[in-house]
């Protein structure tokens, strides 16, 4: 695909005009995606698809297109070529646009890893002799994903890895369930067997009734998916330069309180180095190997897109268009993982949140549920499961001054969402003791 | 076109028990200005082909973009392969005879004023003035408006003999604004954020979209300067576009079969209906009437035929309250031996059919909104939806809203901000005491309902009045 990629943009430096500058996007994947439920196959299939993003740009006008590429070199060129022709139009109707930043020089790139994948069949049918007798529902998804980049300066990227998900959950009964997952290059069965070995030790303790709590607050442990839900959340607003220089961010008491800060011991960052998104963005920019967003609790740096750089005259980092994380992290704390329970007490270990959304945004006030295997625990051992409860709480409590432990150990999550295509995103992060949290429903 | 393609289609038939193909081209153009200064347009020109398969008792689709009849044939293979390896391993059979009728047909959505009929410097002209005249106070920090069309042409051809075109254009029109004062940032949009409809630029002035600009800028700084939403319980009367979540969430995912059927607990979830609940379940009040109502014909999610082919026509739901059936597509009612609804719908080529809401609408009652305003003595009004949250298995809820306002003493009174409630839909929608008529209903959408896997966005419609609810769980932000 790289090469025919590389075709396609001969074919587009061959359609400027005059100062036109082009900047091209390609993504695309061959993607098996197996569902599951009751242990068996409710839609299997295959998509193949790549889609190109073009932007076309004449001094402060700017356009795009995205289309979607049939394989079919003349007919694709054909499309490209009247895509070019519409976007040159568009840009004659358009007034100035002060805020169009773009790479005008750099290196390319080259970052491909061979496939060591097995045939999604034949993984699909040992996973299901694997899981028989269980309530076993889910998807796997595996094959190829690939994003390239390149300008009429010259400049390419390409970033190819063949990876497969499985994200799955086994069900007890109504909604008690364990979830797990599992992601990589090459699938290993005894690995898996392992993991549906661990979701049944933890089925049996589902097996014991389950407690309602009342509305209070309680001391909480929240694993590392369980964080993830929250970050995800904060990542839509909270990180962005464009967001906090227009007051849009949930930390904005950070900005117009001085005394409003985390925990010293919350150390969030953009880590591109780990993670498994691309080095490169939309408009030919490198991204750094890390970007500190929050240092000992206090606002470090901001992800910053060409365009915001442009329009409020910083430098770029490299952000994607809507400055959001895609490699977050964040440091490890003193907590032994073997140590959670006996620390908890009494509480609620929440393996998994859902949901989450804000209470009040400016505040940093969130809400949200508890899904999946929680559970109530008393003098550091597991009771019993617990219904579903509603938390309402402030990031200011969450990860401030209620924070009393980070896990030593983190996990690494890889995104399994596939909207539009598979995610490269990641997040690692630690899991968070914390006392006090507001439960309402 | 339309011939060449379908010949072409007609030609990868394999000899299988089963096959379709679902045509999709789905075009778009979105135009944008961010306090006055025009973004970048977005043109999208997206084509594909879904093959589906059913062999032998098995099933198995493949995605392409590659329409020669190499392409289709190599599609074609890739189900079967699927097909092949899913045999004896279904959730439930999937045969020749679980496939729904044959059918041949056609719907087209007509619209009065074409999109390409007005050139973009025009439209880029018409939103620069809506934020322009959203700047008129130093406190308002951002201001956005968008207009998005979209133009979607379908077809679905079937080993069975089934024909059928669809072509559907879109308007969604939307505009933003936001304003500070220290810590506090407040928001309003256009519509609450849920105005899109079918037809084209003739929406922008049946949706009074023209001068909202300043509109909701006034309204932003009656929120900076007002009080937080008092917490307490109290009436809470619900404009239509804050209806229209409640009723997505409360009543629209629970409903959907392949949720009760298990098929989404790894993922969007579950639901608290049960099958055999359908018949006799008190959803709601006697006032609560619900229906999948694809004929409204400037609605979202108005169209013929779902993308398994099978007809769509108005069903009641829920009526006077009582739980009548699933929102459930052909495959999921032979699973369920339910009745439901035609609404298995895919959001792309690259997506198979799944239950999803399409239209789901609360008829109206017989109250203007005066009156069921004037029988509140203590209450609150909220608008504007900017917070959903629900469990699981959709129960347990909490909305946020944009606007609030108190009702005292039958009196829309002061102005409050960050209006938000909670409650459980078992039991909510039984709190229903009174439905606006048809002076308050409004046909609205959701753009982005997100569901299935792999994952699925899709755009879904709801009309609703306004609606009244007694003794709920109300509260304020910080």
């Amino acid at each position: 695909m790289q090469a025919y990629f590389q075709t396609l943009c001969q074919h587009l430096n061959s359609q400027l005009q005059g100062n036109e500058v082009w900047l091209a996007n390609l993504r695309g994947e061959l993607s098996d995606f197996a569902r599951f439920n009751q242990a068996k196959i409710r839609q299997a299939g295959q998509v193949q698809q790549q889609y190109l993003k073009l932007e076309l740009i004449n001094g402060q006008q700017h356009a795009f297109s995205r289309l979607s590429l049939s394989g079919d070199l003349a007919q694709d060129q054909a499309r490209l070529s009247h895509s070019v022709q519409q976007l040159r139009q568009q840009l004659s109707e358009l007034p100035p646009d002060p805020y169009v930043l773009y790479a005008t020089e750099g290196e390319s790139s080259h970052d491909v890893q061979a496939s060591q994948l097995s045939p999604a069949t034949e993984v699909v049918s040992e996973l299901l002799d694997t899981v028989q007798g269980r309530d076993f529902v889910g998807i796997y998804a595996s094959g190829s994903i690939y994003q390239g980049f390149a300008n009429s300066f010259g400049q390419q990227h390409w970033h190819q890895r063949d990876t497969f998900h499985l994200d799955w959950s086994i069900y007890l009964h109504a909604d008690k369930a364990v979830k797990q997952s599992y992601a990589g290059f090459a699938w290993d069965s005894a690995t898996f067997q392992g993991k549906i070995a661990q979701a049944d030790t933890q089925l049996a303790v589902l097996r014991q009734p389950a407690r309602t709590l009342s509305p209070a607050r309680y001391r909480v442990y929240l694993a590392p998916s369980a964080l993830a839900e929250l970050l995800t959340l904060v990542g839509y607003h909270g990180f962005g330069l464009k967001k906090h220089r227009t007051c849009q961010t949930p930390l904005l008491r950070m900005i117009t309180e001085p005394k409003a800060s985390l925990n010293p011991q919350i150390y969030l960052s953009e880590d591109t180095a780990n993670g498994l998104a691309p080095s490169f963005q939309e408009q030919g920019f490198i991204r750094p190997a890390s970007v500190p967003l929050i240092e000992a609790g206090h606002y470090q740096d901001t992800l910053i897109s060409p365009r915001s750089a442009q329009e409020y005259q910083v430098a770029t980092n490299g952000a994607n268009e809507y400055e959001m994380p895609q490699s977050l992290s964040m440091a490890g704390g003193q907590l032994a993982a073997s140590e959670v329970l006996a620390k908890l007490g009494t509480g609620i270990y929440i393996n998994n949140l859902w949901y989450v959304n804000y209470s009040d945004l400016s505040g940093g006030r969130l809400t949200g549920m508890t899904r999946f295997a929680c559970f109530w625990v008393e003098n550091g051992e597991i009771v019993a499961p617990i219904n579903v409860m509603r938390f309402d709480e402030t990031l200011y409590h969450l990860l401030g001054d209620a924070l009393e432990g980070l896990t030593s150990e983190r996990d690494l999550l890889l995104d399994s969402h596939t909207y539009e295509h598979r995610s490269v995103e990641s997040m690692c992060l630690p899991g968070v003791l914390v006392d006090g949290v507001r439960f309402t429903l | 076109m339309h011939s060449t393609l379908k010949q072409r289609l007609q030609n990868s038939l394999p000899a299988v028990d089963f096959c379709s193909f679902r045509y999709v081209n789905f075009l778009s153009e979105t135009v944008s200005v961010r306090q006055s200064v025009a973004q970048a347009p977005e043109n999208q020109d997206d084509c594909g082909v879904m093959v589906t398969i059913l062999d032998k008792g098995g099933y198995g689709y493949a995605a392409t973009s590659d329409l020669s009849e190499a392409g289709l044939k190599k599609a074609v293979q890739q189900a079967q392969q699927w097909a092949a390896c899913s045999r004896g391993r279904l959730v439930a059979p999937m045969d020749l005879h679980s496939c729904p009728p044959p059918v041949i047909g056609e719907y087209v959505h007509k619209v009065q004023q074409p999109w390409h009929s007005e050139s973009l410097a025009h439209k880029v002209a018409l939103l620069q003035a809506e934020t322009e005249t959203a700047s008129i106070d130093s406190r308002i920090v951002d201001s956005f408006a968008e207009l998005e069309w979209r133009q979607l042409e379908q077809f679905y051809l079937s080993s069975h003999g089934s024909e059928i075109w669809q072509q559907t254009e879109y308007l969604m029109p939307s505009l933003r604004v936001y304003g500070n004062q220290a810590a506090d940032t407040q928001r309003r949009s256009f519509g609450g954020g849920y105005t899109g409809q079918q037809g084209g630029l003739e929406l922008l002035a049946s949706m009074n979209f023209y001068g909202s600009g300043r509109r909701l800028a006034d309204e932003v700084l009656q929120l900076l300067a007002a009080p937080n939403c008092p917490s307490d319980r109290r009436n809470l009367l619900l404009a239509p576009d804050q209806m229209v979540i409640q009723v997505h969430e409360s009543i629209g995912h629970p409903l959907e079969l392949d949720r009760i059927l298990g098929d989404e607990r790894n993922y969007a979830g579950t639901s608290f209906v049960t099958p055999n609940l359908f018949g006799h379940y008190q959803y709601g009040s006697e006032l609560l009437n619900v229906t999948f109502d694809p004929s409204i014909e400037q609605q979202f999610a108005s169209y013929g035929y779902d993308d398994d082919g099978l007809s769509a026509d108005k069903t009641y739901l829920i009526e006077r309250g009582i739980l009548k059936r699933p929102l459930g597509g052909f495959f999921s009612q032979q699973r369920a031996q339910l009745q439901g609804t035609a609404n298995a719908r895919a959001c792309h080529w690259n997506r198979p059919p799944i239950d999803r809401m399409a239209n789901l609408n609360i008829e109206a009652g017989d109250q203007p909104v005066e009156q069921l305003i004037s029988e509140v003595e203590n209450g609150v009004l909220m608008r504007g939806n900017r917070s959903w949250s629900i469990d699981d298995s959709r129960n347990k809820f909490q909305f946020g809203c944009e606007w609030g306002q108190l009702i005292e003493n039958g009196q829309l009174t002061q102005v409050v901000k960050n209006p938000n409630y909670r409650g459980i839909s078992a039991t909510f929608w039984r709190n229903l005491t009174g439905v606006g008529d048809a002076n308050s209903f409004e046909v609205l959408g959701v753009s982005s309902c997100g569901k299935g896997e792999p994952n699925q966005m899709i755009f879904v419609g709801h009309a609703s009045p306004v609606g009244r609810f007694h003794d709920v769980d109300v509260f304020g932000g910080a």
